[in-house]
């Protein structure tokens, strides 16, 4: 695994500075040794996290994590195979902004969780009738929510009550800039996990597939 | 001035001039909320100008700020242009679908004649009647939202950022047409009657792009556009960081910075002291859940880090306070402001 992260190092510098030859390179080479679950697992996603990490501190911008998402996703699309067998184990997981007209918090947490091989349905914006209908009748999870604004934030309170309702005992995670300003939200509204950053949905994701395993 | 009594814009002249008032101004920059004081739904509250103007000075009259707005809401500007805004009953309005699809067609867009937009006409007209009727006492603070962050709305977010990182070529004329419109939009206001300009930047800040991009891009807008608006700008970055791009938001000609809870107070007062007044940094997302003895340790808080020496506004965080926020709580931290924030401040040695 040595190589691996030495190329971690050399990944996030090709993407920071949005090299994508520089990091077509370094993914060419890393498929003829490793297989795309490794490649994913132990190349991309911690890159990723980091650079997550990095913007929560304050070291790199937002436009930087969104485009190494991108970027990312381009190599996964070119790289690995398109059939979900080999994509990484997880929770049956759906993404959806929630009564909100702001999308870019809920692309950026999709392509890092695409990117990372894990498979996950985009819910798009939708209302609080609508996603839980559809939360329930396609077995999922795992609903991850991204708001950007505060009434929209509190409309999970309902989702999570609609849910209740229905039986359905979907893990409902939450994140955007309303849970990052108030720390306390998340709990206050019936999630059950909150992220600050995109690439915290790679731990939940990882997370809640344990959890759901047992 | 009756008695020699320090007026609400004598005393926010003085602290945006980075002097010490008698006391630190407390501004809630509260603007949907004017429809609950008319009682109407938010969308019909901002269709005609005199319930704006009747809705500010009663949320005057209620919570006693030291300054009023003629502030709707951002996406007002996407409707100048064009665009469409979405209301919600529970919180400002949103932008609709973006005006340009493909990057290239930003080469198309012509800036709109500000007396041709109905929008920006009844803002305009909201102005002058709140002047007429509050008198030259109370400042009335204005808004425009930036040449540099409009595309946000223009382009969408996601768009936007993809023309930042990979086709900057179109930037430079994007930007001047956004900039003719911002100058143009501001110096009504001005016209009209308000006191002062939020220059509303928030795509500038760290949180959004690096500080590098920001001196190469939006640092050269805002010096060439607060540089033709005739009244003094304040730059709000809406709870983005600003501490790594300091120096630049100095250069811009802006008086001052609004200071958003992601970065500390203190340190912000510390880098900008005698360049800057600064207004914030009540957290405007949690205040919403706030209890008494919170908004004082808050204010306390707020007035300590910054307040010593002048040049500082009490203000919320954002630049708006949401609708959930309840009255007790605005009330709350008024009061607290006024109680705390009287010069010298010797509270603050004696703690
Ligand atoms: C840039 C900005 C603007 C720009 C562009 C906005 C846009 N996207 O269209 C402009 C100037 C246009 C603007 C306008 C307004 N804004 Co503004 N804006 C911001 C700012 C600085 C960043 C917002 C942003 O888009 N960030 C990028 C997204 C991707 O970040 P994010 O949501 O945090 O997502 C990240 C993480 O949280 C995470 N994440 C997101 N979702 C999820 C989900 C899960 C499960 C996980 C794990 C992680 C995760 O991943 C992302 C990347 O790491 C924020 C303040 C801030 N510091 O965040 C205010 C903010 C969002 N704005 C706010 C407001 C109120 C407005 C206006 C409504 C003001 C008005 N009255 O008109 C308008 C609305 C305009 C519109 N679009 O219709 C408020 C919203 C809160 C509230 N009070 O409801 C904020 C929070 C400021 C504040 N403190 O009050 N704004």
């Amino acid at each position: 695994m040595l190589a691996l992260e030495q190329g971690r190092f050399e990944l996030e510098k090709a993407l920071l500075s949005l090299d994508r030859l520089s990091a077509r390179e370094l993914m060419r080479n890393a498929s003829a040794a490793h297989a795309p679950a490794a490649l994913a697992e132990a190349l991309i996603a911690p890159t990723l996290e980091h650079l997550g990490a990095a913007w929560q501190q304050g070291t790199v911008a937002l436009s930087q994590v969104y485009m190494a998402g991108r970027i990312c996703e381009e190599l996964v699309d070119e790289f690995f195979p398109k059939d979900a067998a080999e994509r990484r184990a997880g929770p049956r997981m759906a993404i959806t902004v929630l009564e909100d007209h702001h999308e870019l918090g809920k692309r950026i947490v999709y392509s890092l969780l695409r990117a990372s091989g894990f498979e996950c349905a985009d819910y798009r914006r939708q209302t609080v009738a609508e996603c839980s209908a559809r939360v329930a009748g396609e077995g999922i999870e795992l609903l991850l929510v991204s708001t950007l604004m505060l009434p929209s934030a509190l409309k999970v309170r309902s989702l999570r009550e609609r849910l209740a309702a229905v039986g359905c005992g979907a893990k409902i995670a939450v994140g955007g800039a309303p849970f990052r300003l108030d720390s306390e939200l998340w709990k206050e509204v019936g999630a059950d996990a909150t992220g600050a950053t995109a690439s915290d949905a790679l731990a939940l994701a990882a997370r809640f597939s344990a959890e759901g395993a047992r | 001035m009756s008695g020699g009594e320090v007026t609400s814009l004598e005393r926010v002249k003085k602290a945006l001039s980075g002097a010490q008032p008698d006391r630190i101004p407390v501004v809630l920059p509260l603007t949907m909320h004017g429809a609950r004081e008319v009682g109407l739904p938010i969308r019909e509250y901002f269709a005609k100008p005199e319930n704006v103007a009747e809705g500010q000075l009663r949320l005057h009259r209620r919570y006693g700020s030291d300054a009023l707005t003629n502030f709707h809401y951002a996406a007002l500007e996407l409707e100048a242009w064009g665009g469409e805004a979405l209301f919600r009953e529970d919180g400002p309005a949103n932008a609709g679908a973006p005006l340009v699809r493909r990057l290239e067609e930003v080469a198309k867009l012509e800036p709109p004649k500000v007396a041709d937009c109905p929008c920006l006409g009844r803002v305009l007209e909201a102005t002058r009647m709140l002047r007429q009727r509050v008198g030259g006492d109370v400042p009335i603070l204005g808004l425009v939202v930036s040449p540099f962050s409009l595309p946000a709305l223009q382009l969408g977010f996601e768009r936007y950022l993809q023309l930042l990182c990979e086709r900057d070529d179109l930037l430079p004329r994007l930007l001047s047409v956004n900039e003719e419109y911002s100058v143009e939009w501001a110096n009504a206001q001005v016209a009209a009657g308000v006191d002062a300009i939020g220059y509303y930047d928030p795509v500038c800040s760290a949180t959004i792009i690096p500080p590098e991009m920001f001196r190469g891009t939006g640092q050269g807008a805002a010096e060439r556009t607060l540089s033709r608006i005739r009244a003094p700008a304040v730059t709000l970055v809406g709870a983005g960081r600003c501490l790594p791009i300091i120096d630049g938001l100095a250069r811009t000609g802006t008086r001052g910075l609004l200071v958003g809870p992601a970065e500390e107070l203190r340190e912000v007062k510390a880098a900008t002291s005698g360049k800057l007044a600064l207004l914030g940094d009540l957290n405007s997302v949690e205040m919403r859940r706030w209890d008494h003895a919170r908004v004082e340790a808050e204010v306390k808080r707020a007035i300590s880090a910054a307040g010593p020496g002048g040049g500082f506004i009490l203000c919320d965080g954002s630049g708006e306070v949401p609708w959930q926020v309840p009255e007790e709580v605005l009330l709350a931290i008024v009061e607290a402001g006024k109680r705390w924030g009287r010069y010298p401040l010797d509270w603050i040695e004696r703690a």
